[in-house]
């Protein structure tokens, strides 16, 4: 039988605004299966974005859904989170949202390690306002910014969340679509903040400028440089030369965000 | 049974007023002069299952205090000059999603970080137009450290009946200063909790204009799923571009405010009955007016003082009247004249308006409104 995503669609949202051959729906998708194994109640699930493309997925969501201001998410959802430690809080959000304007508030997010899952969709580029340079957008790649090719070295999204303090971190990408439910499921799972990258496409704003032909290409690119962690391990430096390591990278149990404010209340009221 | 009294700072009543009007979450960032109200809050709310948590900035405060409301929470967060500027921000934000919360703003100098940590008066306009955009504004500013407790009671109150953020603005020295403050009881003062949707679950819209122009909010995890954005939004919550429906909800959300003046504004008359002279302030500077008034009467001058207590929306009709019947308006304000410029646009040119700017970090002292009564009577 075919996995009935509707149950977890807001009725009436439909259609999407993301271009043909954008990997966000199959982000969404492996996001909905996750909540659908992990049985979460759809109103104790907040879902929580910034500014973007990817950070439209909220709304399309049939849960309790805040759309922020640009890289704001995970600052709201930690206001969430705190106030009712007992919902699920998911963020959502795109590699502009996260790591620019929002990085102060994500790398504190890690930090804290406060108990919620943040899913950054990694398209290499700010797509909503027409494909201009991200902090994740490879050196010399071109963007409506960057004419003369790109001159900013690149963040890497989970090196960035494992030195900031988040306890889980895992990458996967919209080619592997399978995976993507997988890691979330672990995500969510996890007692602390967990980060999931996945790597995804934008065919309009990045593929046309950067030399893919179709989507098929940037999607065959995908999964050619992806590597999973465990073939990883026997692999040289050499032959990792421009792969990308998928899989979870990350996993550290400590003391979670919400969890040792309750302690804090037990000691303020002895 | 005696009430409590205490000795208390401007900001630690600050805190009090948030405590006894229910809040129940603080997010906030260190910044003079209003750090106290973030360390009494620290300590105070997890006695009661409150939340505190300090941000890594300003933005994240006041994001973090929005999420809180959305659960339902009554919110503070607690700011000075340069913090209100990153506020700005998401105080939109909180406009147009319609999300209560209490911003108390210590006001220093500026513009930028100014200079620390003088008293000063110049963000009035900066709660009023700070943040882009069409919208409404409600800012209260207090002059004593007893109606610091009850301005931020009353903050609360109007932040949860219509349904946005209320601005709390105690310059420095009404921050800083200690006075005795006699605690209401329970029950003393009117306390105001958010109106519950009178709809299930499935029938419910976070913007539904069927119930008036402030419609219910539901909380985050109480069973209601629904959707909040800083677009312009539908009944449903959801992003519209509907020409007219985008005009109607913006003048709606103004109207919160503008149909309700007389609930939210408040001033005090004090010896304005057979004034001549009338003395418009607010805040510390009020008290050296007060001040000044005394001496005046006591040489013979009719002189009177209108204290401004709700800043905006500005008592625009009363400051009206008094121009029609006195000779002259005095506006002692710790800035170059901001108060003086909406007093000016009340007056409409029916009496002169004097200001006496001072921003060097140093109060307006009672002589120096008392010359400047003796030179315009």
């Amino acid at each position: 039988m075919s996995f009935d995503y509707d149950k977890y669609i807001r009725p009436g949202k439909l259609p999407h605004i993301w271009c043909p051959g954008c990997g966000h729906g199959i982000v969404m998708k492996g996001m909905i299966r996750a909540i659908d194994t992990l049985g979460l109640k759809k109103e104790e699930t907040a879902i929580v974005s910034g500014i973007g493309c990817a950070s439209r997925l909220p709304g399309y969501m049939d849960c309790c859904t805040l759309h922020t201001a640009h890289g704001r998410a995970a600052a709201f959802a930690t206001g969430v989170k705190m106030a009712k430690p007992e919902m699920n809080v998911i963020l959502v959000g795109g590699d502009g949202d996260g790591t620019a304007i929002g990085g102060n508030h994500f790398i504190h997010a890690c930090r804290r390690n406060i108990d919620m899952t943040y899913i950054i969709m990694n398209n290499n580029i700010y797509g909503m306002t027409g494909g201009q340079f991200s902090p994740c957008t490879p050196t010399g790649a071109k963007a409506s910014t960057t004419p003369y090719g790109n001159p900013d070295p690149a963040f890497d999204v989970a090196k960035l969340a494992i030195g900031a303090g988040a306890t889980f971190v895992a990458r996967g990408t919209a080619y592997h679509a399978t995976q993507i439910d997988k890691l979330i499921v672990e995500a969510i799972q996890h007692k602390g903040f967990s980060v999931v990258e996945i790597l995804d496409d934008c065919p309009t704003t990045y593929g046309r400028r950067n030399k893919f032909k179709s989507v098929i290409e940037m999607m065959n690119r995908l999964k050619e440089i992806a590597v999973p962690i465990k073939a990883a391990e026997k692999m040289s430096a050499e032959q990792l030369e421009g792969k990308v390591i998928t899989g979870v990278l990350y996993k550290e149990e400590r003391p979670h965000y919400t969890a040792e404010y309750a302690k804090v209340i037990e000691r303020a009221q002895k | 049974m005696a009430k409590k009294v205490a000795f208390l700072q401007g900001n630690e009543a600050a805190a009090q007023g948030a405590l006894y009007a229910g809040c129940t979450f603080f997010g906030g960032y260190p910044i003079t002069p209003s750090t106290e109200v973030a360390e009494v809050m620290s300590n105070e709310l997890p006695k009661i299952g409150g939340k505190f948590i300090q941000m890594e900035d300003e933005i994240g405060a006041m994001a973090s205090v929005i999420g809180a409301s959305l659960t339902g929470a009554k919110v503070l967060t607690a700011t000075s000059g340069p913090g209100l500027s990153l506020k700005q921000e998401l105080i939109g934000y909180a406009c147009i999603a319609e999300t209560p919360c209490v911003i108390v703003n210590v006001m220093r100098g500026g513009p930028s970080t100014g200079m620390p940590t003088g008293p000063s008066q110049s963000d009035v306009m900066c709660a009023k137009w700070g943040t882009h955009g069409d919208h409404a504004a409600i800012c209260l500013t207090p002059a004593s450290v007893q109606e610091l407790f009850e301005e931020t009671v009353r903050a609360f109150n109007l932040a949860e009946k219509y349904r946005m953020p209320v601005m709390v603005m105690p310059d420095e020295i009404v921050a800083h200063m200690r006075e005795r403050i006699v605690f209401p009881e329970p029950g003393e003062l009117e306390v105001v909790n958010r109106t519950a949707p009178s709809v299930g679950p499935a029938e419910y819209k976070p913007y539904d204009t069927s119930f008036g122009d402030v419609p219910p909010l539901a909380a985050f995890g109480s069973g209601y799923k629904f959707h909040v954005t800083g677009l312009n939004k539908g009944q449903d919550g959801f992003p519209t571009t509907k020409a007219a429906w985008v005009q109607a909800e913006e003048e709606r959300q103004i109207r919160k405010v503008d149909a309700n003046v007389d609930d939210i504004v408040q001033f005090e008359e004090y010896e304005l009955a057979d004034a001549e002279v009338a003395v418009v302030a607010f805040g510390s500077t009020s008290r050296s007016a007060r001040f000044a008034v005394n001496e005046a009467r006591k040489q013979g001058i009719k002189a009177g003082l209108f204290r401004i207590k709700t800043f905006w929306p500005f008592p625009d009709k009363q400051i009206a009247a008094l121009a029609g019947k006195v000779k002259r308006i005095i506006t002692p304000e710790m800035n170059l004249g901001m108060c003086t410029g909406e007093v000016k646009r009340c007056a409409e040119g029916k009496t002169e308006v004097v200001g006496i700017f001072r921003v060097d970090g140093e109060p307006i002292n009672p002589g120096q409104i008392l010359e400047k009564i003796k030179e315009v009577k």
